[in-house]
């Protein structure tokens, strides 16, 4: 009933597997220290009785092998880049070439200290140095931060920047104009950085249009925050009208980099107009999403914004590098030390990998990619903008609506199919949206099987819902109680219980 | 290009499914003004041995902790890390899910998480934690920003002794948001000065915000901070930038702490020039709807089957949006897992044993250093595996000096603090031997 | 759809029935049915003045997060703290045990500006959730 024929998705043996508490038995030790070389002293000795703890109950006492075995077994319940295809939008989940992971573990990079001396960094200083040249000019802008740890954390450092530059100026301003179709991060940073949020709504082709920004464009507001190519996949053909509307009033474009994947090589955001932009590293420049992060969201701007740069910063002195500290119009800091460098590492040796022609090509691909499923899933599926995409495409469940089938309905029945659901329900401006995004490193053959499944689901939405609705069959658990999850929080291991 | 599997001839057939000639054709949309005319100034590429060789020679620059003897602390530790974990963490199933929004195919990562999340608690004795943030300061900025939410108040009392970007980050972070600060000096004993922090406390404070063991190694004394802070309604939040230490010391659940971030990176991932970190949150189970961050909660499948979820998301950016508790979105998963890993590799015996290795390392290295001509203890009270060392010469000299020997030799304090500028910081852990220490206290004596 | 006659509604879907010279105040099933289950309600203390339409609280469910507003002015006199521990009071009663606040009606006339019963199913109809 829940067969999918010859395609990617069957079933498996996968084990069982209990949370780590509870396994174990007393004494039983995975660990290994050398004994102590200097004088065993005893712990009251050196810190009052009061301060010190009374061992740390309920911590599991395992063997090595028990923690290999526990953490291997979890491992084969989670879908990942390694095993297939992930068409979520705005998250490009490209592959993640494993020669970064070894860079990033040389001792060299692994093992330095953030505040050992400069003179004895100078090979993470010129990595970090040369990164920056590459995305400023990818970016078409002066500088970058390299600081910020995720696009969030980027969204975050470059708004403030926006107000410290205005505040600089006389009037830090109160508003932010942000288009319907932005990700929850844009609205979440302007209210963090103490703005109120003044919606734009999209026009008919799905882009902003100048006059709706005309409309709600003063001095009182800061920025515009625009993401393209947009969260529906669309160039924002109008952003070079809308960037002069708000420069005109004084006010910053700062631009969602999460979509950079699609205009490498091929246009550039400072061209547009845009002042400031994130970039994620953990999309566009390969680094794994490692389950949810560690990320990186270094920020790109103009050189007027270059003095509220965080601190320190890499420059060039002599015939060296160093960090810049004496920044005085600094918004400050928004991490410790100088970046998640191991991040930069992954991305720079991407870079290097890639090439200029290799970087361009891979937002070409994506972007013939995208198309490529938008031509095929076309009939079978609504199109709410029925033109090119760039690097992704929208569609929604407005055809199998018709039989009671929706969007989490047909997410949960690729899986049966072996693939990983796209991004679903976002944008929030199409009801029901799907939002495909297959990026340069799947293969013609694995879009094709996508395509195929997603016809057959769209055929089973007609001749059988009902198994839609239930679905998925295939994985270790089905569809979980999320209200019980909410309404009674079970948060964490508690011993007794 | 070995990344990108589709050739021209794939390229040229899904063209002609499309129904246009050229990859150009689907980018009309550009504006022609705005199109690159030019190749990117990124050199050309390099192969996978020669990438490999320019990376190596970069990376030999860098001074390292394997070729020096390493004595710097302040914030980020030299901590061993078992050789499992980094064997885990290279399997794709870890290093290339998507966050787990789909449950029914994430149930790996977000079990871990949810072991991550019951691990945090233990170590710290609190009642909730999250499935993390970026690293120790910026989740402790986070953490004042909550108590600004929790108490409605907008002053904060802050201990000279918290680690000096902790104060920076967290200042960064609440500029935007009307809250003004006050800093309380350190004494004599190297600890935060009780009396004048009761003196700062009053009813518009919504946290005092101190770290333990501090950035001078000292070890706070947490119960009567609390005490201090809950007397005038304000939170107390306790950051720990060495979490190795909660081996041994009492954790600040058990102290009064209403809320603890940690810097988690020394329990597993290592040094890394500073990042990639993970900072725990953790808080009381009364606070859970003013936490940011992901939560990773025990549900049951359709079938009854016991499943993890990640829950509570209506506090969170994508839902809540501009009243989100905090705009994070990805935060540090795999970090966060292998400090899992590492704790329960390390056991309460394990985590015990390191911690006791630190202070004993640490407390000889005070033994001796202290006994050093022109060398002396700055502060008398209890130390965890960090102290600082008062210096007749100039500490940049010193650490010049040290170099010269293949030892890096601790932190110029004058770098944060003018009132310590002829003073070391100095750290010692398990990653430090005997002979490293001695020759160390040697190369200060000025002996060869 | 339940739309019980005797009360009064808003375009935001709370409900208000007079009683006295107070006012129960609550969430229309139409609401309750498009945010599902419901997981939190967030509501005001006792003491705090409203005025109309001014949000007193917030209710959550797993996906959604929705304002909610005040039909009337007045202060809050009452608060249903059986919503903490069950929150489902409110999808499975919503003009009953679902109930949020109790406000002391400032005044009166603004009653005149919510929708009588069969106003509202009009507007519901119109917004094409009406069945």
């Amino acid at each position: 009933m829940s067969g999918t024929g010859n395609t990617i998705g069957t079933r498996g043996l996968v084990l069982n597997e209990p949370l780590i508490f509870g396994q174990g038995s007393p004494g039983r030790v995975g660990y290994s220290l050398p004994p102590s070389d200097v004088p065993e002293k005893k712990a009251e000795a050196l810190i009052p009785r009061r301060l010190l703890r009374d061992g740390i109950p309920g911590l599991p006492e395992v063997s090595e092998v028990d923690v290999i075995r526990h953490y291997t077994r979890i491992s084969q319940w989670n879908y990942c880049v390694d095993l297939g295809f992930y068409p979520l939008g705005s998250c490009t989940m490209k592959y993640n070439p494993r020669i970064n992971e070894d860079m990033a573990r040389l001792p060299g990079f692994a093992k330095a200290h953030p505040y050992q001396p400069e003179e004895l960094s100078q090979g993470a200083l010129q990595l970090m140095w040369e990164l920056e040249q590459y995305l400023a000019d990818v970016s078409g802008l002066d500088r970058v931060t390299l600081q910020p740890s995720a696009g969030a954390h980027g969204e975050l450092t470059g708004l403030m920047m926006i107000r410290a530059y205005h505040t600089s100026r006389g009037n830090p301003r109160s508003k932010v104009l942000i288009p319907d179709s932005a990700h929850g991060t844009n609205p979440a940073t302007s209210a963090l950085c103490g703005y109120r949020v003044v919606p734009v709504k999209e026009g008919p082709r799905g882009v902003v249009e100048a006059k709706a920004v005309a409309e709600v464009m003063d001095e009182e507001v800061a920025a515009i925050m625009v993401t393209n190519p947009n969260t529906l996949g669309l160039f924002e053909e109008n952003i070079v009208d809308v960037a002069k509307i708000v420069h005109a009033k004084g006010g910053q474009v700062y631009c969602d980099g999460a979509n950079l994947n699609s205009v490498m090589g091929i246009s550039r955001p400072g061209d547009w107009g845009v002042d400031v932009i994130q970039i994620n590293l953990h999309k566009t420049f390969s680094q794994p999403h490692g389950g949810g992060g560690p990320g990186a969201g270094p920020v790109a701007l103009r050189k007027h914004l270059a003095p509220f740069m965080p601190f320190p910063t890499v420059e060039k002195k002599g015939n060296g590098f160093i960090l810049d500290y004496q920044r005085p119009k600094s918004i400050g800091k928004v991490r410790a030390f100088a970046a998640s460098f191991g991040v930069l590492v992954r991305s720079y040796t991407y870079i290097r990998s890639m090439g200029a022609a290799g970087l361009r090509r891979a937002a070409e691909v994506a972007i013939l990619n995208a198309n490529y499923i938008l031509s095929q899933l076309k009939g079978v599926y609504h199109l709410p903008y029925d033109r090119h995409c760039m690097h992704e495409c929208v569609f929604s469940d407005a055809v199998q609506a018709r039989n009671d089938i929706h969007t989490l309905d047909i997410a949960k029945r690729l899986i049966d199919y072996g693939f990983h659901p796209p991004t679903i329900y976002f944008p929030l401006i199409v009801k029901g949206a799907l939002m495909i995004e297959p990026t340069e490193t799947e293969s013609k053959e694995t879009l094709d099987q996508f395509i195929a499944a997603m016809r057959r689901i769209a055929q089973e939405a007609q001749e059988n819902p009902e198994m839609l609705r239930l679905a998925p069959h295939n994985p270790k658990v089905t569809r979980m109680n999320e209200t019980k999850a909410a309404r009674e929080p079970k948060l964490r291991w508690q011993p007794g219980r | 290009m070995r990344y990108i599997p589709n050739t021209d001839a794939d390229c040229r057939a899904m063209l002609q499914a499309i129904g246009v000639r050229s990859v150009e054709e689907l980018f009309g949309d550009i504006p022609p003004a705005v199109r690159l005319k030019r190749p990117l100034k990124v050199p050309p590429a390099m192969s996978e041995s020669e990438v490999g060789r320019h990376l190596r020679a970069l990376a030999a620059q860098n001074a390292d902790a394997d070729r020096y003897s390493m004595f710097l602390g302040a914030g980020c530790y030299n901590h061993f890390s078992p050789a499992i974990i980094n064997h885990l963490v290279l399997r794709g199933e870890f290093l290339t899910p998507y966050t787990p929004y789909q449950p029914e195919v994430s149930q790996g990562t977000l079990q871990a998480l949810y072991e991550y999340q019951s691990l945090v608690c233990l170590l710290t004795a609190m009642e909730v934690s999250n499935a993390s943030m970026y690293e120790g300061a910026s989740a402790t900025a986070e953490a004042v920003l909550m108590a600004q939410r929790v108490t409605g108040r907008n002053k904060v009392v802050v201990a000279r002794a918290v680690h000096p970007e902790y104060r920076t980050v967290t200042r960064t972070y609440a500029s935007q948001q009307g809250i003004s600060f006050r800093e309380v000096a350190f004494t004599e004993a190297g600890v935060t000065d009780l009396t004048q922090v009761r003196k700062a406390l009053g009813d518009q404070v919504a946290c005092l915000v101190v770290q333990s063991p501090n950035f001078f190694g000292g070890i706070e004394d947490l119960p009567q901070l609390a005490e201090a802070a809950h007397a005038v309604g304000a939170l107390l939040v306790v950051a720990v930038a060495e979490p190795v230490a909660l081996g041994l010391l009492k954790p600040p659940g058990e102290c009064g702490a209403d809320i603890v971030t940690a810097e988690g990176a020394g329990l597993g991932t290592g040094l890394n020039y500073g990042g990639p970190a993970v900072g725990f949150f953790a808080t009381r189970e009364r606070f859970i709807r003013h936490m940011p961050g992901r939560l990773v909660g025990q549900t049951v499948d359709r079938e009854g089957r016991t499943g993890y979820v990640l829950t509570l998301a209506t506090r969170e950016q994508h839902i809540r949006r501009e009243k989100a508790t905090s705009n994070i979105c990805t935060s540090e998963s795999l970090i966060a897992n292998m400090s899992g890993m590492y704790m329960v590799t390390m056991g309460p015996q394990g985590l015990r044993e390191v911690a006791l290795l630190n202070l004993r390392k640490a407390a000889y290295a005070k033994e001796q250093l202290a006994k050093v001509r022109g060398f002396s203890l700055r502060f008398s009270g209890p130390t965890f595996n960090e102290f600082v060392l008062r210096t007749k010469k100039k500490p940049g000299e010193v650490l010049t000096g040290l170099l010269k020997r293949q030892i890096i030799g601790g932190l110029d304090l004058g770098r944060f603090y003018p009132e310590l500028k002829d003073c070391l910081l100095v750290c010692v852990t398990e990653q430090n031997s005997r002979t490293g220490i001695d020759a160390l206290a040697k190369a200060l004596g000025g002996g060869r | 759809m339940s739309v019980p006659e005797g009360l009064k509604y808003t375009r935001e879907h709370e409900w208000v029935k007079v009683e006295g010279d107070k006012g129960r105040v609550g969430i229309t099933h139409y609401a309750q049915d498009q945010l599902g289950d419901v997981v939190f309600v967030e509501v005001p203390k006792k003491g705090r003045k409203l005025r109309q339409m001014e949000t007193f609280g917030v209710v959550e469910s797993v996906k959604a997060v929705s304002d909610l507003f005040s039909p009337v002015g007045g202060e809050v006199v009452e608060v249903n703290g059986e919503l903490e521990r069950k929150p489902e009071l409110v999808n499975a009663d919503p003009y009953g045990g679902g109930w949020m606040i109790l406000i002391k009606i400032a005044n009166s006339k603004e009653l005149n500006n919510l929708l009588s019963a069969s106003e509202y199913t009009a507007y519901l109809k119109k917004a094409g959730g009406g069945h």
